[in-house]
């Protein structure tokens, strides 16, 4: 089972980045679940959505403990909550910022991981361009299928199809595609 | 179909097929997304002459669906916590009417102190309604028991809550199967009421009854209740045989055979217990679980037969009767009666506190080691209670 982590504040959609995730593993035949860390909606407000995937039915219904992959949706959100508790020895980091993940001072943290497994994407700037508005959460569900391989870019274009409509879905699936380009063409940060 | 859907959006989709042709609701978290998906429904057009009727509270709510049932009308609402409160008078009138009327209760705190998160006391403290009471563990199980809460509902003229726990079920997104609407018709027949409010052929219901027959229309309304305890096994057969996949049902013992511990439960936390069962059954524990599905009317036998074996049995519930204790547990001693397994209550997950596996093991292993108090508080934060209650003793 793959346990998928994304944090963001209200409006920045990590709520449906997750939802999206699971539609994407799902598309591949596979067992998803997505839910948020429930609780009142306030935009800017640190929020906290789950993604569990896995080949057999998930009957699990505790928050994500231990996680795979952890995203983090602003980078602000590094000096106010552990983005980091319970992240696997070979588990993957991917940052929305425009710095370097030793501009951030994340140097020993990623010291701790498998070579390759953090990555810093500027998804803002990546969805100002293809969408218009710098809104990162499906940039960087493109950045996760490069940086996991948890599901394919084919699979998430779909899933951005069925969820939107019209400049909303070619924005996204633009982004999308752009951040998977971009974290693809690099084999390590 | 396939779909990988909200759990509320499920609900909605499976009400939808069952054809109402009244739904009435007002909306509260965590039920809200639920009744929105079935307004845009209606509005589209899919389900024909369907009303969807906006109500001012929970109160109206009920009541348009007790209007709309007693003229003879499939009638649904859904609601929440507060909300079912709100509706509590009009609850026990739809019972004691004897009205088929079909609610989702996305299970969710009572305050104060305010809380929108899940737990189940808002379901316990309308256990006494005279409606019977499912409890979904999975979404795919949460679509389906509202196939099967209508025709359980109109076989026995009784009105059927299907409860859901709010956010863990109603927002999370996974793999549902949306039944076909064909076999949503052969299973469900349309409704046909047994006697209709009708101003061409006008009847009384719901008339004063004195001391000399109340006893006797409360006691035949209990038996009516019991009946659904052969009903329930028995279209959850039928629902098996032709939808493939099991759902409702009375209980569903987990690995049982030969289980010295057993983790009887209600809901969704039954699938996170079924992870610690699997795990500590790896490690050689005799445990299993028990999954109480149908908890109004409550089944003593087969809660009786599936537990009698066990040295022990663990009930882990999402309320608290403050005062008492666990419902649940209350309910299970009772089924036990006496010479019984140890029946201990763990208190688990009120106001959204998240269950998980290794709290649940925690727990187990000490029912196990003899250690666990009769009433246990998990993951509870002693200290603060500690000082709590010393500063009230100083004062």
């Amino acid at each position: 089972m793959l346990q998928v982590r994304i944090h963001g504040r209200g409006g920045q959609g990590a709520v449906t980045a997750a939802e999206l995730l699971s539609v994407a593993a799902f598309l591949e035949g596979k067992h998803a679940q997505a839910f948020p860390s429930f609780g009142p909606e306030r935009s800017g407000a640190p929020v906290v959505a789950f993604c569990r995937i896995d080949s057999k039915p998930i009957r699990l219904h505790e928050p994500v403990v231990e996680a795979d992959a952890v995203v983090v949706q602003d980078a602000t959100l590094l000096h106010c909550v552990d983005v980091f508790q319970g992240l696997l020895p070979d588990g993957f980091v991917l940052l929305n910022s425009g710095k370097s993940l030793e501009g951030l001072g994340l140097a020993q943290i990623v010291s701790l991981l498998s070579p390759g497994h953090a990555r810093v994407l500027d998804a803002s700037a990546v969805a100002r361009r293809c969408l218009g508005k710098p809104l990162p959460n499906v940039a960087l569900l493109g950045a996760v299928a490069a940086l996991t391989a948890a599901v394919g870019i084919d699979a998430v274009v779909e899933a951005i199809g069925a969820r939107f409509r019209g400049t909303a879905r070619e924005g996204n699936v633009a982004a999308a595609r752009a951040a998977y380009d971009l974290v693809a063409g690099a084999a390590s940060c | 179909m396939l779909k990988q859907i909200e759990g509320s959006r499920a609900i909605a989709e499976a009400v939808a097929l069952c054809r109402p042709e009244v739904i009435c609701a007002y909306p509260i978290t965590p039920q809200t997304h639920i009744v929105e998906d079935l307004s845009e429904i209606v509005k589209a057009g899919d389900l024909g002459r369907c009303a969807f009727i906006n109500v001012e509270s929970e109160f109206a709510a009920m009541s348009v669906a007790i209007g709309a049932s007693a003229t003879g009308a499939r009638a649904y609402t859904a609601t929440s916590s507060q909300g079912l409160l709100y509706m509590t008078e009009a609850l026990y009138s739809a019972a004691g009417l004897g009205l088929p009327i079909v609610m989702t209760l996305g299970t969710r705190a009572i305050g104060a102190p305010i809380n929108i998160w899940n737990d189940h006391s808002d379901a316990m403290a309308l256990r006494d309604a005279g409606w019977v009471q499912l409890f979904a563990e999975s979404n795919q199980e949460a679509a389906d028991l509202h196939v099967i809460a209508f025709r359980l509902a109109e076989e026995l003229s009784v009105p059927v809550m299907v409860c859901v726990d709010g956010f863990v079920l109603t927002h999370a997104f996974e793999r549902v199967d949306i039944p076909a609407q064909a076999d949503v018709d052969a299973f469900l027949p349309p409704f046909e009421p047994r006697e209709v409010l009708d101003p061409a052929a006008p009847i009384t219901i719901g008339a004063l009854v004195g001391p000399e027959a109340f006893a006797e229309v409360k006691v035949l309304a209990h038996h009516k209740l019991l009946r659904s305890l052969d009903c329930i096994p028995a279209l959850a057969a039928a629902f098996a045989a032709r939808f493939g996949r099991a759902a409702g049902g009375l209980v569903r013992p987990y690995r049982t055979e030969g289980a010295e511990t057993i983790v009887v439960a209600l809901g969704s936390v039954n699938g996170t217990i079924q992870e610690v069962v699997d795990a500590m059954r790896a490690d050689g524990h005799a445990i299993g679980s028990l999954d109480v599905c149908t908890f109004r009317p409550f089944p003593f036998a087969a809660v009786r037969r599936a537990l009698m074996r066990a040295s022990r049995v663990v009930v882990l519930e999402k309320n608290l009767s403050v005062g008492m204790g666990g419902v649940l547990a209350t309910d299970v001693r009772e089924a036990l009666g006496v010479d019984a397994p140890a029946v201990y209550t763990v208190v688990a997950g009120l106001g959204g506190r998240a269950i998980t596996r290794a709290s649940v093991r925690a727990a187990v292993e000490k029912a196990q080691a003899g250690t666990l108090e009769a009433l246990h508080f998990l993951d509870l934060d002693r200290r603060v209670v500690a000082r709590e209650l010393a500063h009230e003793v100083a004062r």
